[in-house]
């Protein structure tokens, strides 16, 4: 399908167009940060900040929510218990190519026999608009090292490049080849729009330099080297086992279910909500026991699901390079520093 | 996208249960309670042993109970249940006739077709009794597919011992050797006492190299009753464990039971010991 331009005086005409679709999800300033936020009226478009660096929670929040009901009931008893699924079309507009890799892998971990009927209903009534970067938005980012810095194929159903006072506009899905019918904003590419669209990509490859010192397919294998290295149980004296880094990761999706009474001390819901390995009690069994009750053995479970583990499972990737787990750290714990590391623990096993 | 998207039929929710209902409970100790339990759908249940259930009381929460009754086709299923948590204590409130929540079967279970023609070795600790159960009633009502049963079993204290009625039956078959012990023992008993790998220098000789174990119970008897198998020569593949982990969701999705790349509640949590030897933080 071939590339259209969206000028950027049709822009607002193009979101109250997709506001008519479903709700809008858009990156808007929540400062000195950024985050995806549903738009609720027309005036809303003014506040979308095409320009934003990375937000604070990806926008896997509109796949996984942090809180959703998963059954109704009445009472203590199983019957007519009644299963929800909250599945609102929805449209993502301006999702960073590292976030649509998050997109997909959380996609590819629910899809798993068996799958998850709740999170696949929403990303079968989600669009997505994917916002193309041209460079790294902090220190802590690595995704030119873990491949995506671009847009996976098939997740954005269209995919936009800022080329100044207009935006190249790719189709990725046939879901996008009918919004770009069915909006008349857009029109088709030209020699100008192509080349200013290579111009781009050259900026781009100049200013994505990898910073891990080996190439990310040895990453499993140095990781599954340095499981008795010291350096998990150095990096955990530091950790708070707060969870944060697992809230902000657009990859992580372990959760707990738990029963929510009404005030009548009956009826209720049974919701599902974010969970965190790195929570001290995440292991524990009734009785008591914890199966991964240091510090380190739960940092370590992370940095292994990031870079191996999720990989492994999905053959998607378990770690976007995105950065938002060390810019949020309270304890300036950095994954780009800890995979960095590995490659001289693992030789040092290695040697011994 | 024009219109609302067809919401799918909310029923495919891999989270809403069964309706069980409460057939009998019987008070084994005073903190374990037999539970049989028929589907009210009347559609029965296929499994394997060492498979379990989420069993759901709504307004508490759910928890994993392995199945503890002969596996295959069956209208209901047996569970012995601790009273250790909100779920199991509300669990342990209910009588016969109530109704509870039933996902599953869930894990991998073990098909014990491929133990068959060879010399079968059951050791049970404490609850682990009741998983165990399953292999062994399975294998004892497949008998002659199989060469020597024995099935060695330990409690801390005699007022600990489950399943009493299945122990007099094992111990009185002329085709399986039953041995218990506890680790007290009390005025009026007579049997063995001593933790279970006493019980070791009391059974009959087995082939090691045609012999399956079954190791099931708390991870510290697991550890010293696998060091008892492997200096009979027992293969390190053809010892089995279950595995206790929060099991949560049961999809493989949580991550509760995580342990290293494996969930325990769909890949086990039947392991074998060289498999958890490569999990190394399996035990």
């Amino acid at each position: 399908m071939l590339p259209h331009i969206l000028p950027k005086e049709n822009f607002d005409d193009f979101v109250a167009w997709l506001m008519t679709q479903g709700r809008v999800a858009a990156p808007v300033a929540k400062a000195p940060n950024f985050s995806f936020d549903v738009l609720v009226d027309k005036d809303d478009i003014a506040r979308i900040r095409m320009d934003y660096d990375v937000t604070i929670l990806p926008p896997k929040k509109y796949l996984l929510p942090s809180y959703e009901t998963l059954l109704d009931f009445n009472g203590p008893a199983p019957e007519n218990v009644r299963a929800e699924i909250d599945a609102r079309p929805t449209v993502l507009l301006g999702v960073h190519p590292y976030d649509l890799h998050g997109l997909q892998t959380t996609v590819a971990a629910f899809s798993q026999d068996p799958a998850d009927a709740s999170v696949l209903a929403r990303r079968k009534a989600t669009r997505v608009i994917g916002l193309n970067i041209a460079s790294y938005a902090n220190d802590e980012q690595f995704m030119a090292d873990m491949g995506t810095v671009d847009p996976p194929d098939g997740v954005a159903d269209l995919f936009l490049t800022d080329i100044g006072d207009r935006y190249f506009v790719e189709i990725g899905t046939e879901a996008g080849s009918e919004m770009r019918r069915a909006c008349d904003c857009f029109r088709p590419a030209g020699p100008e729009d192509h080349r200013a669209r290579q111009e781009y990509d050259e900026r781009k490859a100049a200013n994505f330099k990898k910073r891990l010192p080996y190439h990310v397919r040895y990453l499993p294998e140095l990781l599954e080297a340095s499981y008795d290295s010291l350096l998990w149980d150095a990096v955990a004296r530091r950790c708070f086992s707060c969870g944060t880094c697992t809230n902000v990761c657009p990859t992580c999706y372990c959760f707990d279910v738990h029963d929510n009474l009404n005030i009548d001390a009956a009826s209720g819901v049974r919701e599902r909500m974010w969970d965190s390995c790195q929570l001290e009690v995440f292991a524990e069994v009734a009785g008591g026991e914890n199966f991964r009750e240091q510090t380190a053995s739960r940092l370590r479970h992370r940095m292994f699901r990031k870079g191996k583990y999720i990989l492994e499972r999905t053959g998607k990737p378990g770690c976007v390079g995105c950065g938002r787990c060390s810019v949020h750290c309270v304890a300036n714990i950095s994954i780009l520093e800890a995979f960095q590391q590995i490659a001289g623990e693992a030789a040092e096993m290695h040697a011994t | 996208m024009t219109q609302a998207m067809a919401q799918p039929p909310a029923e495919t929710s891999p989270y809403l249960p069964r309706v069980g209902r409460i057939d009998e409970v019987r008070q084994f100790t005073e903190t374990d309670k037999y539970f049989r339990l028929s589907f009210a759908d009347g559609q029965g249940i296929r499994f394997l042993p060492g498979q379990f259930l989420e069993v759901s009381v709504f307004g508490i929460g759910e928890a994993p109970i392995s199945l503890c009754s002969a596996p295959g086709d069956q209208a209901g299923v047996e569970m012995c249940i601790r009273r250790i948590g909100d779920v199991t204590g509300a669990l342990h409130n209910l009588e016969a006739g109530a109704t509870v929540g039933l996902r599953g079967p869930f894990g991998n279970g073990f098909d014990m077709d491929e133990a068959a023609g060879k010399d079968l070795l059951f050791v049970a600790g404490g609850l682990g009794l009741a998983p165990c159960r399953g292999f062994i009633l399975d294998a004892l009502n497949r008998r002659d597919e199989f060469r020597r049963v024995t099935i060695l079993y330990g409690a801390r204290t005699p007022s600990d011992l489950l399943f009493a009625d299945d122990l007099k039956q094992w111990d009185q078959r002329d085709d399986c050797d039953f041995h218990v012990t506890v680790d007290r023992g009390d005025e009026n008993w007579t049997g063995n006492t001593g933790v279970i790998t006493t019980l070791f220098k009391k059974m009959p000789k087995l082939e090691p190299a045609n012999t399956v174990a079954f190791i099931i119970g708390p991870p510290i008897m697991f550890k010293f009753a696998v060091l008892e198998a492997l200096a009979m020569g027992l293969r390190k593949n053809q010892i089995y464990c279950s595995l206790e982990r929060r099991m949560k969701c049961g999809l493989g999705k949580c991550g509760h039971c995580q342990i290293r790349n494996v969930y325990v509640c769909q890949e086990g949590p039947i392991f074998s010991y060289a498999e958890v030897m490569r999990l190394r933080e399996g035990i």
